[in-house]
């Protein structure tokens, strides 16, 4: 279970490298945004529970009210973004980074910091 | 046969069939690979099933259906807070860490920075955190066992919480990863099973209509409409906005607390790659999600078929609500015997439960203290792997006789608060020095020691002054009132110090590294030189 070492200049020239920065963009645009959307968006849903609980509790069917369907969506909100991340990262992310870890993995010359970017 | 030999004998079938398999894990837990990480040899769909198993505590199983039984709807608010946290470790966590550590949390904080502060810092907060968690846990299987198995006596609930920590020292000492995460999968597999049964025969009885079931659950509970709506138990309308803000804060320490706790973090290294780690927290994610729905049904079951007077006279947080459900729905549909043998398994599961989750967390704090505290601050690196694996196991034995020693002083107090502190710890310390570490070029040494203690001092000085420990009638110290912190939970000021503290800290010192930066960054996306599975 020996880890290949790389002297950090490769990193360094990788890391700078036109493909690594589409990676790196790929993964924070879809990564960050999102983040702050579904924080937002269960803020919301707590705010709500706390200040807002005449709305919360209108009845929309039955006893189903505005609250249980509210926190069933952030079941459903949190299951549909993780099955989006999972394709995001399937289409997106995964070849591109293959991609690159086989050619600094694979290419002896890399541990001499040769890499072509 | 009785209900409670019964369930003696399932839960014992369980410790036995888990001790069988530590046992086994044993002989192929031979590298710290093993020991720490199971060898990553686990697949994405067993690691999903372990993280289920790992978070799944008896808190959220008895306690959050215990809430909705007693308190209606605001349980519901618990459960989402948990399960949302999960996208927070799928999107900027797991996948990352897998890339760029190899044991503990340390690994990845340590990376750029100055080894030993940096790992003293974050294996003094792994400990805490697991600490605060293991204890509520121990004070609970005390509890539990009094009111399921009949033992009241306070020597009773004492030797109970020995034989779980001897059983749970036993799993981590002999099983190391492998042993731990296979009691995990065993335990998800079971409360799944359970809690699905008693959902299923709980909506069987009012054939499917769930809308009829929280009518009854709403004029049973004596609260009528008010049941189904927030504000019960969080942020009532008499604790005005102070109320409301702690609600708040509560919310930002769940959502915000998973991706930092330790025993959760430690997960991602089972796997062979961080595909795996990524795959199994979507198994995961399914897991907890669908379990906190069926809690859903399990709660309001319980105050529809059980009533709230039964409940809270059995236990005045409600946590029997669930076995009393999974009893009085036996009756129902099968009878006296199926009541009693429901009961019986579902007193088993939760057995199983809590002793599982402690397994988790004693393995991580002793990691961590092996790993990190030991290895790497006292013997500077220098220190053999035997020498290091055994440390991790007297570790082990330490932690897991700290932990009964407290949890047998604490029985009588209400340490309740303590998983939501552990939370509020991880959300405030851990998760702003991983998220500042993986994404933050300029940070440093100094950033991330701040961020840390700045995180984990200020969570913890103010729950001491705050209404749990004193100060109020549920307090922990009920007749003592040094309280001036007006909040339950103090995320909402905590974790905002913690990520300032981080950045102060590191805009202060001039120190940085931008070459082991550009290391970390292309590991962390692409997975080069990731630790890799041992083949068995």
């Amino acid at each position: 279970m020996t880890t290949q070492q790389h002297d950090s200049s490769v990193y360094e020239e990788i890391g700078g490298s036109e493909r690594f920065q589409e990676l790196k963009r790929r993964y924070r645009s879809w990564a960050f945004p999102m983040t702050v959307a579904f924080l937002a968006w269960y803020l919301l849903y707590v705010v709500l529970s706390g200040f807002a609980r005449d709305f919360m509790g209108t009845k929309v069917w039955g006893n189903i009210n505005i609250a249980l369907i509210f926190g069933l969506l952030q079941f459903v909100s949190t299951f549909l973004i993780a099955w989006a991340y999972a394709r995001h990262s399937a289409a997106k992310l995964d070849p591109l980074a293959d991609e690159l870890r086989h050619e600094i993995e694979g290419n002896p010359a890399a541990a001499d910091g040769e890499v072509k970017a | 046969m009785s209900e409670t030999t019964l369930s003696t004998i399932l839960f014992l079938l369980f410790v036995a069939g888990t001790l069988a398999i530590t046992f086994w894990a044993s002989r192929h837990t031979k590298t710290a690979a093993d020991y720490y990480a199971g060898g990553r040899s686990f697949s994405a769909a067993q690691n999903g099933l372990a993280i289920g198993g790992d978070y799944m505590s008896a808190a959220s199983f008895l306690g959050i259906a215990g809430i909705i039984a007693l308190s209606g709807y605001d349980g519901f608010l618990y459960s989402i807070g948990f399960l949302v946290a999960w996208l927070v470790a799928l999107l900027l966590v797991a996948e990352l860490m897998r890339n760029s550590g190899k044991f503990t949390m340390a690994d990845v904080l340590a990376f750029r920075m100055s080894p030993r502060p940096v790992r003293t810092a974050a294996g003094v907060s792994t400990i805490v955190v697991s600490i605060f968690y293991l204890l509520a846990q121990m004070v609970g299987a005390g509890a539990l066992v009094g009111l399921l198995l009949g033992i009241t006596s306070p020597a009773g609930k004492a030797l109970t919480i020995v034989g779980v920590g001897l059983l749970m020292i036993v799993y981590v000492v002999v099983g190391g990863m492998k042993g731990t995460t296979w009691v995990q999968i065993v335990k998800a597999i079971l409360l799944m099973g359970g809690a699905t049964l008693v959902t299923l025969l709980v909506l069987g009885h009012y054939g499917f209509n769930l809308s009829g079931l929280l009518g009854d659950a709403a004029t049973q509970s004596g609260k009528g409409a008010s049941f189904l709506e927030p504000g019960l138990k969080y942020g009532t309308e008499a604790q005005g906005l102070a109320g409301k803000i702690d609600l708040i804060s509560l919310g930002l320490a769940l959502v915000l607390g998973t991706a930092g706790l330790p025993h959760i973090l430690i997960r991602f290294y089972t796997v062979p790659t961080a595909k795996d780690a990524r795959k199994s927290v979507l198994w995961g994610i399914g897991i907890i999600g669908t379990f906190y729905l069926l809690t859903l049904v399990l709660g309001f079951g319980a105050a529809a078929l059980v009533g709230s007077k039964a409940i809270s006279e059995q236990n005045a947080a409600g946590n029997t609500a669930a076995p009393q459900l999974a009893k009085a729905v036996g009756n129902l549909i099968f009878g006296d015997v199926g009541g009693t043998i429901l009961l019986a398994v579902i007193a088993a599961v939760a057995f199983a439960t809590i002793l599982a989750v402690v397994a988790g967390l004693t393995l991580a704090s002793s990691s961590s203290f092996a790993h990190d505290l030991y290895a790497h601050v006292f013997r500077r690196g220098n220190a053999t792997e035997k020498e290091e694996l055994l440390m991790a196991r007297v570790a082990a034995f330490a932690i897991g006789a700290v932990a009964i020693g407290l949890g047998i002083l604490a029985q009588s107090l209400n340490v309740a608060f303590l998983v939501a502190l552990a939370f509020a710890v991880a959300a405030s310390g851990n998760l702003p020095a991983i998220l500042y570490s993986l994404f933050w070029k300029r940070f440093n040494t100094a950033g991330a020691v701040s961020a840390i203690y700045g995180g984990l001092v200020s969570a913890v000085v103010l729950v001491i002054f705050s209404p749990v420990v004193s100060g109020s009638a549920t307090a922990m110290f009920p007749d003592a009132n040094f309280a001036w912190f007006p909040l339950q939970n103090p995320g909402i000021v905590s974790i905002p110090i913690g990520f300032l503290a981080g950045w102060l800290g590191t805009v202060l010192s001039e120190e940085h590294n931008a070459a082991k930066f550009a290391e970390i960054e292309v590991r962390s996306l692409t997975g080069v030189g990731a630790e890799k599975a041992t083949d068995h």
